[in-house]
């Protein structure tokens, strides 16, 4: 262990612990903003940190860093600029939108690390370039679930802005829709697992994970739509750590699972508060409640 | 390998456990506030811009470099916002109505 691979490994605990200590802090209402401050303070250690070391460790060229240097200043201004302005009543599908950005963010750093280690084999003509399973499983899972709350977290927002109806939409032939494209989506990651690594069976699975987040919420009513936000909350949580186990990243497994677990918790939680079962809202097609199908 | 699902599994548990009953005003805050922890994945998107060395990569690198500062950037500062509605302490009972509680 290289003295640096230690300052970060110290750096991504220490992150972890405010990550922690700050979640538990936003249990009551006198301490929840001290808990988020202390928590977005973790985030920018934890920045700080892998910044360093992936510059010393794999050094990189100017057109990477410059690609990322232009993403995070235009993501960063949307992000900050629309949550100063958006009115109070619209803060959860604004919510929505930046956790559809989340998932999105951890399927392109699943996908671009499968891009990558495909031209490194045809570089080096190290046989088919075979991945292994520990890598290639969480890249198939990052896809999935950061596709589909990409998709489904941006139908919500949709649904709680009044742009899509709020009022379940089924149409004739959409449960069998939602099999086949369920079916289209293990075909194409197993494949990705099984076959010689290529983009193409990742790319279908992207775009089935797609559709599956579209026709998963567009079957639920507007009522329950934060509820379901929270869900894909929880989803993105996952995927990021997920990616963390496919670029070996200590900070996004611990942070990713500790969003996914806390968010399952609090999706229970929030539907027992609107005497909802998580279960009736994900099957979807009651509308807002009081109705039978 | 091991180690990192370890931590993963672990990291699960402290979720589970970290939040109790909360109440019901702080729920939209305490997701949102979720929200901005997975916000981390600008990481990710740190490493793979240091790996990036074709046309593929510096795309992916940069819908991922914006994504996730969106993320990031506007989860906290949106939580941090809708936090500062709690900060009255002659009125604690919280039961004006919150953005987000339907």
């Amino acid at each position: 262990m290289t003295a640096l691979e230690w300052v970060t490994g110290l750096a991504y605990l220490i992150a972890s612990t405010m990550f922690v200590v700050g979640l538990h802090l936003m249990r009551s209402p006198a301490s929840a903003r001290r808990g988020n401050l202390l928590s977005a303070a973790g985030m920018v250690l934890a920045i700080v940190a892998t910044f360093v070391y992936a510059a010393v460790t794999f050094g990189g060229n100017w057109i990477g860093w410059t690609a990322l240097a232009v993403g995070l200043a235009l993501g960063g201004a949307f992000g900050a600029i629309s949550a100063r302005q958006v009115k109070m009543t619209d803060i959860p599908q604004l919510v929505s939108m930046f956790n559809a950005v989340g998932g999105g963010a951890a399927a392109a750093v699943a996908f671009a690390d499968f891009v990558h280690r495909i031209a490194e084999s045809a570089a080096t003509g190290a046989g088919e370039g075979h991945i292994e399973l520990t890598v290639s499983i969480p890249i198939v899972l990052d896809v999935l679930i950061g596709a589909i709350t990409l998709s489904g977290s941006v139908i919500a927002a949709g649904k709680l802005q009044g742009i899509i109806p709020g009022k379940p939409i089924v149409f004739p032939g959409s449960r069998i829709l939602n099999v086949l494209m369920a079916l289209i989506a293990v075909a194409a990651g197993v494949l990705t697992i099984v076959l010689p690594p290529s983009a193409l069976t990742l790319s279908v699975l992207l775009v089935a994970a797609l559709a599956i987040g579209v026709l998963m919420v567009l079957p639920i009513g507007g009522a329950d739509a934060p509820v379901v936000v929270s869900l894909l909350n929880a989803f993105t949580g996952l995927a990021v750590a997920m990616a963390g186990f496919v670029i070996d990243n200590q900070a996004m497994i611990i942070a990713g699972a500790l969003v996914g677990a806390a968010g399952t918790i609090l999706t229970l939680q929030m539907a027992t508060a609107m005497n909802r079962s998580v279960l009736s809202i994900i099957i979807g097609g009651f509308g807002t409640g009081d109705t039978v199908a | 390998m091991f180690t990192n699902l370890a931590l993963f599994v672990l990291s699960l548990l402290v979720g589970f456990e970290v939040i109790s009953k909360i109440p019901s005003t702080l729920h939209t805050p305490m997701m949102s506030g979720a929200n901005a922890i997975h916000g981390v994945v600008v990481a990710g998107a740190i490493v793979i811009a240091a790996l990036a060395d074709d046309p593929a990569g510096y795309v992916l690198t940069f819908i991922a470099a914006a994504f996730a500062a969106a993320n990031v950037v506007g989860g906290y500062v949106v939580t941090d916002r809708m936090l500062k509605m709690f900060r009255k302490p002659d009125r604690p009972a919280a039961d004006a109505p919150k953005a987000g509680q339907k």
